[in-house]
């Protein structure tokens, strides 16, 4: 859908096309309808999704690397620099995401560059305490001990031996944090306080609640987009975690009397 | 006699896709009323899973695909689960290897050998109560009464494998299936427990079903002996039929693997001391609230030692000796706290983070867990070199090398662009080896290099270390807890309890005349003592 937004509808998708408030197949040329300023739904919904994916790979990639570094940090020479960098981390997690979210917004403003990294700085706590407990748990394994006598540096045994070890579970969990870093956004333009400047599947949402309760589509409409993108991320997420455990692998008849349920 | 339990032509088949179609290929095997049948054999030789097909409690997707369990005239390979239940527990008992994993760590070791009462019989609470103080007494675990109300992780390894075989004694069952049942445990603990297995037996006339992998225990426990290859029965007789007159060429090949407990020939040794541990300490503290010390574990107690060049300094003592944590403090891995470790003329206690990485090269270890030591992730190549690359040599010289030493230690050239896991057990260990000569080490310290490995396996390792000693002029600090093992390699021992050495000297002072009474009870609780003597008589 992002791919084609561009060959299916050039132009501005925010420029207006036409009567506000068309209900959808009403008009052969919106067939979607148009919102309340009289610009083309289907056009925003394309163009939008390229918007949300774009703030999805870019936040997960923030939240994702100061996850690692972080958590790979603490996990790997514990002690002292594990309690204050996860001490740091419980700060981060005792307060409410989209609190800490709305605050960056006000204080920094709210054009896409800085939405993005706001999302990806809210969510680092929890991709970090997941590679911490990986970390704790391989940084004794004989192959690590046997990189530390053979002269490795700290920083070629952490990224080098230990991280491709710890991967899996983190990249697995890279797609629940894409799939919430885009309803954030979409929370945050729903609130009007994200960039108005972009087609986002968020802003539309949030246009259309004005007329809610009469053009009700205006809000459906990219609500059910966001609804298909999250679950497909997180149904990525899923094969993903079936295809790196090699313990599932093994049983294929197991899962698929699971799947029949 | 009669038999109880008798397998006819039993057949298992494995998933698709599996190394091999079967994992039992027409098993037949009688064991009778009061005897203690052996089975030995190497890992993957399908003894577990004989067990497991007999207790009907094979992993998915394998399966009993012909031939007939007779168990007491009922054949449990058509009998339903409701069937099995029934006398699973009651009539038919089994043993793991690992008593702390086979038990719930979150109840008592009382209320878990009560509910076989709970489930087959139908006595009231007390009843149950005495019958399970009865039979932790029977058992001869101290204090019957406390344990009974301890949790899994408060007994010691021993006294869980004892709960465990009172728990399948409870109600005298016709057939006891012991799995590896003394493999976890340390040399003495292993001699009790044996000791225990053969006395109840004989007091209640239980048939035993010994599954095992060690030779010396088939020794002293064994009636009638089958040695299995393969998923194949390929002898069986009587015990001392089997051990001192082999028929087949594998159990001779098995038999002569063993390695006897006797020190070499004494060989000449350099005076020039070329490591030289003194009174290394390292002690763990477990803290408590506001800083009280709680705990303390004095892991390594005042250690010294003299390592002669050329020569194989051996460290023996039971798990939990410090000896594991000694051969860390002398690589550096764990920081000592009191001592010094000379190597040559260099402290290498007191060198920096960064001054040691550069003297690494001099002193290298081998470990235990062949398959944990390498990582998975990388080639066999790539983990040979990747010392030599963080020393400064380029990629190219690095991987020759490579080659080169992945060939000394008897390995393929072209195993160089494999993963570890496309490697056997030996190989893998053999990898190690080869990753820990590529920095052209003085000193090689190697943690229990041999212990995870079968036993004909292990007598090429131990064969290549060897060859190596005298080919590279290596001198090493070889740690082992089996005292078969030291006897054959080291030149010196050390004998450490509690973190202490508490007795050192040439090997054949040491195990020929022990003066400790430490010593002394290692060196008989060895199994099959007169195994390797009458063996090499029948050669």
């Amino acid at each position: 859908m992002a791919a084609v937004a561009g060959t299916l509808f050039p132009g501005d998708p925010l420029a207006l096309a036409g009567r506000p408030l068309q209900w959808p197949a009403e008009n052969a040329r919106f067939w979607l309808g148009t919102d309340n300023s009289g610009r083309d739904i289907a056009a925003q919904i394309f163009h939008g999704s390229r918007i949300s994916l774009l703030i999805g790979l870019v936040a997960t990639s923030i939240a994702v690397g100061i996850g690692i570094v972080i958590g790979a940090v603490a996990g790997y020479y514990g002690g002292a620099v594990d309690t204050i960098l996860m001490r740091i981390t419980e700060a981060f997690q005792t307060l409410p995401n989209f609190l800490l979210l709305l605050l960056l917004v006000a204080v920094f403003g709210s054009n896409l560059m800085t939405v993005t990294i706001a999302i990806g700085v809210v969510s680092w706590p929890a991709p970090a305490r997941l590679t911490r407990a990986e970390f704790l748990s391989l940084r004794n394994r004989e192959f690590v001990e046997a990189c530390r006598t053979l002269g490795l540096r700290d920083t070629q045994i952490i990224f080098r031996e230990i991280l491709p070890n710890a991967l899996p579970p983190i990249i697995v969990y890279a797609s629940v944090v894409m799939a919430v870093a885009i309803l954030l956004e979409s929370a945050l333009a729903f609130l009007r306080l994200s960039d108005p400047n972009v087609a986002s599947w968020g802003n539309l949402i949030g246009l259309g609640r004005d007329v809610l309760r009469t053009q009700w589509f205006v809000s459906a409409i990219p609500g059910l987009a966001i609804l298909t993108t999250v679950l497909a991320v997180s149904l990525v997420g899923q094969g993903l975690n079936d295809a790196l455990n090699p313990r599932l692998r093994r049983r294929p008849t197991e899962r698929a009397g699971i799947g029949g349920q | 006699m009669t038999s109880i339990l008798s397998l006819d032509n039993v057949s298992v088949s494995l998933p698709p896709g599996a190394d091999r179609p079967f994992a039992l290929e027409n098993v037949s095997l009688d064991v009778n009323r009061g005897e203690i049948v052996c089975v030995v054999g190497e890992s993957g030789s399908g003894k577990s899973m004989m067990a497991n097909a007999v207790m009907r409690l094979l992993p998915q997707g394998v399966a009993i695909e012909s031939g007939r369990i007779i168990f007491a005239g009922e054949n449990l390979a058509t009998a339903t689960e409701a069937e099995m239940r029934r006398i699973r527990g009651a009539r038919l008992a089994m043993i793991f290897q690992e008593p702390m994993t086979a038990l719930n760590p979150l109840r008592t070791i009382g209320n878990q050998i009560g509910e076989t009462f709970r489930i087959h019989t139908a006595l009231g609470k007390s009843e149950i109560e005495s019958k399970v103080l009865d039979l932790l007494r029977e058992v001869h675990i101290p204090d019957p009464p406390h344990a009974m109300l301890a949790y899994p992780h408060e007994l010691s390894g021993g006294q869980r494998q004892r709960a465990m075989i009172a728990m399948a004694l409870a109600l005298d069952p016709a057939v006891l299936i012991a799995d590896e049942p003394t493999t976890a445990l340390d040399v003495t603990t292993q001699a009790q427990i044996l000791a225990l297995i053969r006395d109840l037996q004989r007091r209640k006339g239980t048939a035993v079903l010994f599954i095992t992998h060690d030779f010396g225990v088939v020794r002293e426990i064994a009636d009638r002996v089958a040695v299995m290859q393969n998923g194949s029965i390929v002898e069986q007789g009587s015990a001392s039929q089997v051990l001192n007159a082999p028929s087949h060429p594998y159990t001779r090949q098995l038999i002569a693997a063993v390695p006897a407990l006797k020190a070499p020939p004494e060989r000449t040794i350099s005076k020039e001391i070329i490591l030289k541990i003194d009174q290394v300490s390292k002690t763990y503290r477990k803290n408590g609230w506001f800083g009280r010390t709680t705990r303390t574990t004095h892991a390594v107690d005042n250690v010294s030692l003299e390592l002669h060049r050329g020569s194989t300094l051996g460290i023996v003592g039971e798990s939990g000796s410090g000896k594991s944590t000694l051969a860390r403090c002398i690589v550096r891995l764990i920081e000592p706290d009191t001592g010094s470790i000379r190597l040559g003329d260099l402290d290498l206690v007191t060198l920096s983070r960064s001054q040691m990485r550069d003297e690494r090269h001099r002193i290298q270890m081998v470990f235990q867990d062949p398959s944990g030591s390498l990582n998975p992730r990388r080639r066999a190549g790539e983990l040979v070199a990747q010392g030599l690359v963080a020393g400064g040599t380029g990629l190219r010289d690095a991987m020759a090398t490579a080659e080169e030493l992945l060939e000394l230690v008897g390995l393929d050239r072209r195993a160089i662009d494999r993963f570890p896991h496309e490697f056997s057990g030996g190989q893998r260990q053999r990898i190690g080896l080869a990753r820990a000569l590529a920095l052209r080490p003085q000193v090689l310290v190697a943690d229990e290099p041999v212990s995870a490995l079968d036993v004909s396996v292990q007598a090429q390792v131990l064969v290549l270390l060897g060859e190596l000693r005298t080919k590279l002029g290596l001198s090493t600090i070889f740690i082992t807890h089996d005292l078969r093992v030291a006897a054959q390699v080291c030149d010196f021992v050390a004998v450490m309890k509690s973190g202490a050495v508490v007795e050192y000297g040439p090997i054949g002072k040491v195990f020929g005349e022990p003066s400790h009474s430490y010593t002394q009870a290692l060196l008989q609780s060895i199994p099959g003592q007169q195994m390797s003597a009458s063996a090499r008589i029948s050669d």
